[in-house]
């Protein structure tokens, strides 16, 4: 049963990446407008560098 | 800007001095955020092009198109007016509107649902790790390992409740602190106590810890908590954009020098400009200049009315033909927009109280989920003396009667019904108006802007002789008078071509004037022209000594106004139309849509008045209606519904706003809300028989964590599903 210690804390862990990285797109507006974004992210305008 | 500030070593004063000043200008003045409403644009495509467009113009900082809104906002150095944008979105092909962004800022951000879907997203991370932990305790883990699987399930239920569950805390103690029981008593209730009895049972190595029953709870309940609020939201935020559109301003005369100001800057005494089209922004008394005034919105007359110096004029009504310069005589609070407000708080006063559903089950409820459990831990403490058993028996009839089918039976069906008649064009701005709207079994209709657009249309055209078109199409082409733009469209229809009428001059409040073989011809009111006043909307053509020939107008229509009587009338509602119109436009209206009861020249009060009769007979009246006129009747209706063009005040008042053009949804409004109250009554049905089921189980302590949580997810699932069901 000792592999319970290990996979215990990762689960927590994978699970706690999830949450952290679903936090950071509600905080960075990513479902404002997810209409656009899905269009836009077709569009080549800024292909060649990042938009400044 | 700094650098303004640093001495400099230039010897000339005004070099120093003039980068300062600028400084000085860029921070007096804010930077201009402006707002568009695109109600055209739909791909990709559609976002560059304008962005690169706005981005090109050398004031904007900032542009960004956002496609879900169908907006754009702006960043722009302040000498930027949204007019300019306006006309650069316009010349890309794009249908563009200003929108008042001040009233627009409150919808931006929209913290209470960020702050809800972070409390979701917590609660259903811990959720998920507490069932794993879960479903290996109740697959048969023992002793030590039981006891590490519980410990580690309450490091995580802990914190992870304390932060998702506070909006239930917060409403539950302020429930608590004025006397009263709400639904999130009895949640908060059974958290806590299942919470505090699981820590308990572990501390003494005990089987049942209910954890995970404790975190599901609570993200059920969330779920349907932010369901809730999004379709509010939705809703709310459309309101406002409707709103944000009507720009209030006014060209105010300043010694002889125009100004556009917000119409919160004008005083009583300040002379104001209306241009024909224009809408008066205050109560006042005409100056100067001649033109004609429609009242529709304000009295449902659809007839328009000469307005001539010394004439008292009231805010709502719209300069048609020349232009008007008025003095204030009230503004603001105290114009007849706004005392119309004090007639709609008397009716809204009297306006039936409405409990929804959700109240009454959870006055119901409430209470007795705290009988059955408070009984069956007393009814242990007595058959045992053991007050474990007991408090393990009440925490969990307490989780097994939670009301988390409750909690998602409502939001789950007014999300997916609000959801689908706003894409048939309706926005549903009150939570219980569904309800009451599957409730109505009379409906009354209002005549001039809701069952008519409003816009004339020519009634005797074919029966006119051909001649008398010619001049009249050759006089109305030059005005922008609604009549005159009637009988064009009638002339250009019919292939009339227009006769040589020369010196066309429009004079403002009477008509249009020409010559013609050296006789005038006049076109426009009767008494101006010498005919006869008719009856009916009307408008005269003399040429020389000649008989005066008379064009009559009817209101055009609306698209669907037809379908809706029929469906409502089919569907067994009685239908009434009230109108402050006159009798034969009303009479004419109501024959031609088949509708036997009506109402002319009904004056604000009458209308209101009638709504409250019908009301007290025990009718559910619903009203559509647009004009400021039926604000009163809307608010002392059972619910009530206005179009889009119609009034601010009318669509504050009214409970349901319709979006698109149509009428024939009203009828379909009315199937989709019975079916979407059926719904939630079925919902309520089998989250009750599921309580039937497992609440004997736990009263008599056979009520395992497995079968809370089966009968917790189970409920909730079917309820969800069912509520997908509706059409």
């Amino acid at each position: 049963m000792n592999i319970l210690a290990y996979l215990i804390p990762i689960s927590l862990i994978l699970g706690g990446v999830g949450l952290v990285a679903f936090v950071y797109t509600v905080r960075s507006n990513q479902y404002d407008d997810p209409e656009g974004d899905s269009r836009r992210i077709l569009s080549n305008e800024w292909d060649d560098r990042p938009k400044p | 800007m700094t650098a303004a500030l640093r001495p400099t070593p230039s010897a000339c004063p005004a070099c120093a001095a003039a980068p300062a000043a600028e400084a000085l200008a860029a921070r007096a003045l804010p930077d201009a955020r402006i707002a568009l409403s695109l109600p055209t644009i739909h791909c990709g495509a559609c976002i560059s092009k304008i962005e690169t467009a706005l981005n090109a113009h050398p004031d904007v900082r900032s542009a960004r198109v956002n496609l879900t809104l169908k907006r754009a906002s702006i960043d722009a150095a302040p000498e930027v007016t949204a007019e300019d944008m306006r006309t650069l979105v316009e010349g890309l092909g794009y249908e563009a509107h200003e929108l008042d962004a001040g009233t627009l800022s409150a919808t931006a951000t929209d913290k209470a649902g960020r702050d809800l879907l972070m409390r979701l997203a917590v609660a259903g991370f811990a959720s998920m790790n507490v069932m794993l932990l879960s479903v290996s305790v109740w697959s048969g883990a023992e002793a030590a390992t039981r006891d590490l699987f519980h410990w580690i399930s309450a490091a995580i239920t802990l914190p992870a409740i304390a932060f998702a569950g506070v909006p239930f805390f917060r409403n539950a103690w302020s429930a608590l602190r004025h006397g009263r029981l709400n639904m999130d008593v009895p949640i908060t209730l059974a958290i806590l106590l299942a919470v505090v009895m699981s820590l308990w049972e572990t501390s003494l190595s005990g089987e049942h810890a209910y954890f995970d029953a404790a975190i599901a709870l609570t993200f059920f309940l969330l779920a349907g908590r932010y369901l809730d609020h999004r379709s509010r939201a939705i809703a709310r935020s459309a309101a406002e954009e409707l709103t944000a559109l009507e720009v209030p301003r006014a060209t105010r005369l300043r010694d002889g020098v125009e100004e556009v100001v917000g119409i919160a800057e004008l005083a009583v005494g300040d002379l104001i400009l209306v241009r024909p089209g224009g809408r008066m922004p205050v109560d006042g008394e005409v100056v100067s200049g001649t033109s004609e005034l429609d009242r529709s919105l304000l009295t449902g007359e659809t007839l328009p009315v000469f307005a001539g110096e010394g004439q008292a004029v009231s805010a709502g009504e719209v300069n048609l033909t020349g232009p008007l310069t008025i003095r204030a005589t009230a503004v603001g609070a105290e114009t007849s927009l706004h005392r119309m407000a004090d007639l709609v708080a008397i009716a809204e006063s009297g306006r039936s109280r409405y409990t929804s559903l959700a109240d009454r089950a959870a006055k119901l409820y409430a209470p007795g989920v705290h009988i059955l459990s408070g009984l069956s831990f007393i009814g242990w403490y007595l058959y045992t003396w053991d007050l474990r058993t007991a408090l393990n028996i009440a925490a969990a009839v307490l989780i097994i009667t939670c009301p988390c089918a409750l909690g998602l039976a409502v939001p789950a069906v007014t999300t997916a019904a609000s959801g689908r008649l706003f894409r048939r064009g309706m926005l549903i701005k009150h939570e219980t108006a569904l309800e009451r709207l599957a409730q109505v079994d009379t409906v009354v209709f209002d005549k001039t802007g809701t069952l008519t657009t409003g816009t004339p249309r020519l009634t005797n055209g074919e029966g006119l002789p051909r001649n008398a078109m010619e001049l009249a199409l050759a006089l109305s082409q030059a005005s922008a008078h609604p009549l005159a733009q009637a009988i064009t469209r009638a002339a250009r229809e019919g292939g009339v071509a227009a006769a040589k009428v020369t010196d066309i001059t429009e004079v403002p409040g009477y008509g249009t004037k020409g010559v013609i073989d050296g006789q005038e011809v006049r076109l426009g009111r009767a008494s101006w022209v010498g005919a006869t006043p008719r009856p009916e909307t009307a408008t005269y053509l003399r040429r020389g000594k000649a008989a005066p020939v008379a064009f009559t107008f009817a209101d055009a229509l609306r698209p669907g106004a037809e379908e809706a009587v029929a469906a409502l009338v089919k569907q067994g509602k009685r239908v009434i139309l009230m109108s402050g119109d006159t009798t034969p436009a009303v009479e004419a209206l109501s024959e031609r849509l088949g509708i036997t009861e009506w109402m002319a020249e009904a004056l604000p009060a009458d209308k209101a008045a009638r709504v409250t009769a019908l009301r007290d007979q025990g009718a559910r009246v619903l009203m559509v209606g647009d004009g400021l006129n039926d604000t009163a009747a809307l608010a002392a209706a059972h619910v009530s519904i206005s179009p889009a063009s119609a009034l601010d005040a009318a669509r504050v008042a009214s409970d349901i706003v319709l979006l698109g053009n149509d009428l024939s949804t009203i009828g379909a409004a009315c199937e989709t809300a019975k079916s979407a109250t059926r719904r939630i009554r079925e919902n309520f049905r089998i989250a009750t028989v599921y309580n039937i089921i497992a609440v004997p189980l736990a009263v008599a302590g056979l009520c395992s964590p497995l079968i809370a949580a089966l009968a917790m997810s189970l409920s909730s699932i079917t309820v969800s599903l069912n509520a997908l069901r509706l059409r």
